[in-house]
């Protein structure tokens, strides 16, 4: 028998239909909807009088418009609130399970799919965002729509899909003391660029990432569509198992999943459309300079020369990221000073994330001159957290303690950079604007993020002071 | 959907690679519950100063490349966030296609689903249409998408591949979701073997 990979698998059971001439016809397990790309999909179902064909399928959440204030405070975003009222009522009337603002389970999509169980090994999933590929981290094929596809299917449970390619990302090695999962996707997304798996799934595997807990693997498969694939998948293993067995809506019959699971993993010699290789350690805390994720540089080094570029194309493009980034080219990364400090998002919000970033911050002061703050990807997350003292930890050293939401790595609700202002933030995109028109983000790890609130510049966190 | 045959119309080139999809329609704007009216905010943070001013130095905001309908851009256009919003800014303010050396793959599947022609041209063969459409005042283009072709009137042509099936849509306007549900029967036997391996609903 022809030996298949952990794509192929998931992808071969979820065929419905290859009709000649037509692209595959692929059923989807579970759909995650959020307040910002449904309500023109619902919109569709009613023009074409058109009902949710698997409610029970569907499940929704309020995240990228929140505010991060004490819950209650009213929404003063007339359009904000307007988006949030339309998915309230989309749910109501299409009778879709909506994890509201003042739900106990409210969070971000991507946090709170594999929090409640959601999220299982061989599921298809798809969600009208593009960070959908966290969920990969399960084994699962998780991908980022548009509205139309979420309106596709609401309507019919399926989406008419070309296969992808597939690429084995194979990490070597172990990461070293200091070097997350968040370095490591920098690092990949570095060697490989922005464009580097476009149409392609990535499967991440080598002892790196098998040493990775869940929430190090959502990190890193979160981050895949910022090399452009189509999706990043972990074969799931004990580790995989241990975090979704007794989560809410974790399957009853355990048994059975397990054993269903155990099949997934590629066969041996399975044979990818391309293959890249990482020693992990080579791979240092890095910080991005420029507006795309793919300008990393470790933190002891500096912001490349213009000398340092191939082509003109990217000496253009170079000087104007220095120009919107207010740096000069050779600057020291360690002598770039910040303003804001944002640990959150749908790539370093979990409770892992929140545990090292308080490691860092324990017995240290925020810097006068930056304001940080820390939004917790969920409520349960923020609850755990509040259990833990993470919290008392982060107040006592300055940083604030906010609600649950996508927050600042969006700036969609009223959580933004000021124009020029410079941030040192644990999201996924330092994309010109991202975090607020002129803002100037630098990607980081939780870690790297809470050392610089404190020191007020970047700083190696390899050489961090812990105190108890 | 729009039907898509053969288009001809006016040339804008905006030569940077990757273009995200937070430049070409910013957050601030996503609010909006409507599938019509994004095409003011296209570009907003670059096509506008910090005042809503247009800034002249743009290249859209040239009076000689008002009324564009065709934009030739960089490598990698529309990589980052799904939303279908940066596609609804293009249609609205009059693009009918996109040609670059590359396209993300979200942003790709948006257009299709909203009648806009995404044309994949090599480095060279765009390099060459962003010099003439800057050199040429009301430099147009021809995309014929029966012929798979692009061509102007200064002896430029070159052929493009799009998915038979794509192409099949696109020429004849079709809902795609429509032709999924022509396969009720498959869906239905398939969930019928497929139950939902978590009950979702509690």
């Amino acid at each position: 028998m022809k030996t298949r990979t952990l794509f192929e698998k998931v992808w071969d059971q979820h065929v419905v239909s290859e009709a000649e001439g037509q692209p595959p016809l692929l059923y989807i397990d579970l759909h995650l909807i959020h307040e910002v790309t449904s309500p023109q999909a619902f919109d569709g179902l009613r023009t074409a009088g058109r009902k949710v064909r698997r409610p029970e399928r569907t499940v929704a959440t309020v995240d990228h418009n929140v505010p991060t204030e004490p819950r209650g405070t009213p929404i003063t975003d007339a359009i904000a609130a307007k988006q949030i009222e339309a998915l309230q009522q989309n749910c109501r009337e299409f009778g879709v399970r909506l994890f509201d603002i003042d739900s106990a389970d409210q969070g971000i999509v991507h946090v709170i799919g594999p929090e409640l169980g959601f999220t299982q090994p061989g599921m298809t999933i798809v969600c009208g965002d593009s960070h959908t590929s966290t969920h990969g981290a399960f084994g699962a094929l998780a991908f980022g729509i548009g509205t139309s596809e979420v309106e596709h299917v609401l309507a019919t449970q399926c989406l008419p899909q070309r296969k992808p390619k597939s690429m084995l990302i194979k990490v070597a090695g172990e990461l070293g003391p200091g070097v997350s999962a968040k370095d490591l996707a920098l690092g990949i997304i570095a060697k490989i660029g922005t464009d580097g798996a476009t149409g392609h799934v990535i499967e991440y595997a080598g002892q790196a990432v098998r040493s990775l807990s869940m929430e190090g693997r959502m990190t890193l498969c979160n981050m895949s569509i910022e090399a452009g694939a189509r999706a990043g998948m972990v074969a799931p293993d004990e580790t995989t198992y241990a975090y979704v067995k007794g989560r809410r809506f974790a399957p009853r019959d355990w048994d059975s999943a397990i054993e269903r699971w155990k099949a997934l993993p590629s066969d041996a010699n399975a044979g990818y459309d391309a293959v890249v290789e990482l020693d992990a350690a080579q791979l240092s805390p890095f910080v991005t300079w420029g507006t795309n994720p793919g300008m990393v540089v470790p933190v002891s080094e500096r912001v490349p020369e213009l000398s340092a570029m191939k082509t003109d194309a990217e000496r253009n493009a170079a000087r104007r990221m220095f120009e919107y980034m207010g740096l000069e080219p050779g600057k020291r990364i360690e002598h770039i000073t910040v303003d804001r400090v944002f640990i959150g998002s749908c790539t370093n919000s979990r409770i892992e994330d929140l545990r090292a970033a308080a490691k860092v911050a324990r017995g240290h002061r925020v810097s006068s001159k930056v304001r940080a703050m820390v939004v917790p990807g969920s409520q349960a997350v923020k609850r755990a957290a509040e259990k833990e003292g993470l919290d008392q930890v982060f107040r006592d050293a300055g940083f604030e303690w906010r609600e649950s939401g996508c927050s600042m790595c969006l700036g969609m609700n009223p959580d933004i950079l000021q124009p020029g202002e410079r941030c040192a933030s644990t999201s996924n995109r330092n994309f010109e604007g991202r975090q607020g028109r002129g803002g100037r983000t630098h990607l980081v790890s939780p870690m790297m993020a809470a050392a610089a609130a404190i020191a007020g510049h970047f700083i190696d966190v390899r050489n961090w002071e812990f105190r108890n | 959907m729009k039907a898509f045959k053969v288009h001809k119309g006016k040339v804008a080139p905006l030569h940077r690679a990757n273009i995200d999809t937070d430049q070409i329609v910013p957050k601030q704007f996503l609010k909006r519950i409507e599938r019509t009216g994004f095409g003011e905010f296209l570009f907003y943070d670059w096509r506008r100063d910090q005042n809503g001013q247009l800034d002249p130095g743009f290249p859209l905001n040239h009076s000689r490349h008002k009324g564009a309908s065709i934009l030739v851009t960089g490598k990698n256009f529309g990589c980052g966030s799904s939303r279908e919003h940066a596609v609804w800014a293009l249609d609205d303010f009059g693009f009918r296609a996109v040609i670059a050396p590359s396209f993300a793959d979200i942003f790709a599947n948006n257009c299709v689903k909203n009648g806009v022609l995404t044309i994949v041209l090599s480095e060279a063969e765009v390099a060459q249409l962003v010099e003439r459409a800057t050199k040429h005042e009301d430099y147009q283009l021809t995309i014929d998408l029966q012929d798979c072709e692009v061509r102007d009137e200064h002896g430029f042509s070159a052929g493009f591949q799009v998915d038979e099936f794509t192409r099949h849509c696109l020429l004849n306007g079709l809902d795609d979701i429509g032709l999924t549900l022509q396969h009720e029967r498959e869906i239905t036997a398939y969930e019928a073997v497929h139950p939902a391996p978590v009950r979702l609903v509690s």
